[in-house]
């Protein structure tokens, strides 16, 4: 899977849980300063880009993924 | 050889009356706002919660059980004479002996009754509930009052806004006692002593610490398929549900484990316990009470199908399926 594919997927799943426009969802932002999504949004992301990917963001990983482009990247990685 | 007899097994339990009490003084999101940093708009967002009740300094956990307790037999046409056992669910104690039990069984009347508390946090209510229910079914008792009852304020630094802003006091209670048609189901419960330190008060000089997101993610992946196993165990399905009363933890958390069930077959018109709105997180008291406020509000009806699900720490869960007195 491409990282455009993942930003893809990623912004879905961004838009569902946070109400922000998949758009929106680019990899320069920052998931806490540029999008308002909290902490409890945050997990509910992990939770389903978990299961669309494949993947498992535990926690304390998913407290370093500060912007959209650091998910794209981690999710990558592990998939 | 000598045999030792057993009484025979009834052949079902049902829920016969429901009671609540909450402490009066009613604390609003401003209210917090000027004793720590947070806003309503901070609060609603993060957990659904607009005001919840505080008890005084005098007011203690045992008086609010009582109250709640004394409600639910009245409610079922019963008196303190034809209940013999009480089961308190609670884990804020002041003190770890005595239990709260014994002594609010005496203060309501039910003299020399077996009286015992059952600690499994916000789960504790289903836990009493499923233990009062085998004892009723089992022959060792015939009536029994099951209360969950909690000052979370006493355990709780009321300056921290992680915490201070969820958790309340209250009491809710049921009586359960003998039904030819069975109508508390089997228990679908357990533990998961793995996350046992992401909610905790380490000692006795210590506030209720909780690891909010770790929580958040247990709660919202792992809690429907038990209620889905519960459902399974009643033999009825997901779609029989008419009303859906899980702890009262978070209303973000109550939200999506209604949504996963919705997805798996749960009717859109199911009615969901949303009580944290105007009582925060009670711990073992929040579904006894939601029942009783939806009763009086007329969002639950006698006959209808419930599905009941507690958890919280520990980890521990359990759930079963009830129908409405």
């Amino acid at each position: 899977m491409s990282n455009e594919d993942i930003q893809k997927g990623l912004a879905e799943i961004v838009e569902e849980v946070a109400g922000v426009a998949a758009d929106d969802v680019t990899v320069e932002k920052s998931f806490v300063d540029d999008l308002d999504i909290d902490s409890l949004s945050m997990v509910e992301i992990a939770v389903q880009a978990e299961d669309k990917f494949g993947v498992k963001i535990p926690d304390d990983e998913l407290a370093n993924l500060k912007t959209v482009g650091d998910a794209v990247t981690y999710i990558a990685s592990k998939a | 050889m000598t045999s030792i007899k057993l009484p025979a097994a009834l052949s079902g339990t049902r829920i016969l009356g429901i009671g609540s009490y909450q402490p009066e003084t009613i604390v609003t999101n401003h209210d917090l706002a000027k004793v720590m940093e947070t806003s309503d708009e901070w609060i609603r967002d993060r957990v659904g919660i607009v005001s919840r009740r505080f008890a005084g300094k005098d007011e203690k956990l045992t008086d609010m059980a009582v109250e709640a307790g004394a409600k639910a037999i009245a409610d079922s046409g019963l008196t303190p004479g034809d209940v013999d056992a009480v089961i308190v669910a609670t884990c804020t104690m002041p003190s770890p002996i005595p239990n709260a039990a014994a002594q609010v069984a005496e203060r309501i009347g039910v003299t020399a009754a077996p009286a015992f508390d059952v600690n499994a946090a916000c789960a504790g209510f289903c836990y009493a509930l499923a233990t009062a229910s085998d004892m009723v079914r089992s022959g060792s008792s015939r009536n029994v009052l099951v209360i969950g009852a909690e000052k979370l304020t006493d355990w709780v630094d009321p300056t921290d806004r992680s915490t201070a802003i969820i958790f309340a006091d209250a009491a809710g209670a049921v009586v359960v006692g003998p039904g030819d048609e069975p109508s508390i189901g089997p228990v679908a419960w357990g533990s998961a002593g793995e996350l046992a330190d992401t909610i905790a008060i380490a000692d006795r000089n210590s506030s209720i610490h909780q690891e909010g997101q770790a929580v958040f993610r247990w709660a919202t992946t792992q809690i429907a398929p038990v209620a889905i196993r519960a459902v399974e165990l009643a033999g009825v399905e997901l779609s029989d549900v008419d009303v859906f009363v899980p702890h009262q933890a978070n209303l973000r958390i109550v939200e999506a484990i209604a949504k996963r069930l919705r997805s798996k077959g749960a009717r859109e018109d199911m009615v969901i316990a949303r009580d944290i709105v105007e009582s925060g997180n009670t711990s073992s008291a929040s579904i006894p009470m939601a029942l009783d406020h939806m009763r009086a509000a007329g969002e639950i009806s006698s006959g209808d199908v419930v599905l009941l699900m507690g958890f919280g720490a520990g980890l521990s869960y359990a759930g079963q399926v009830v129908r409405c007195p």
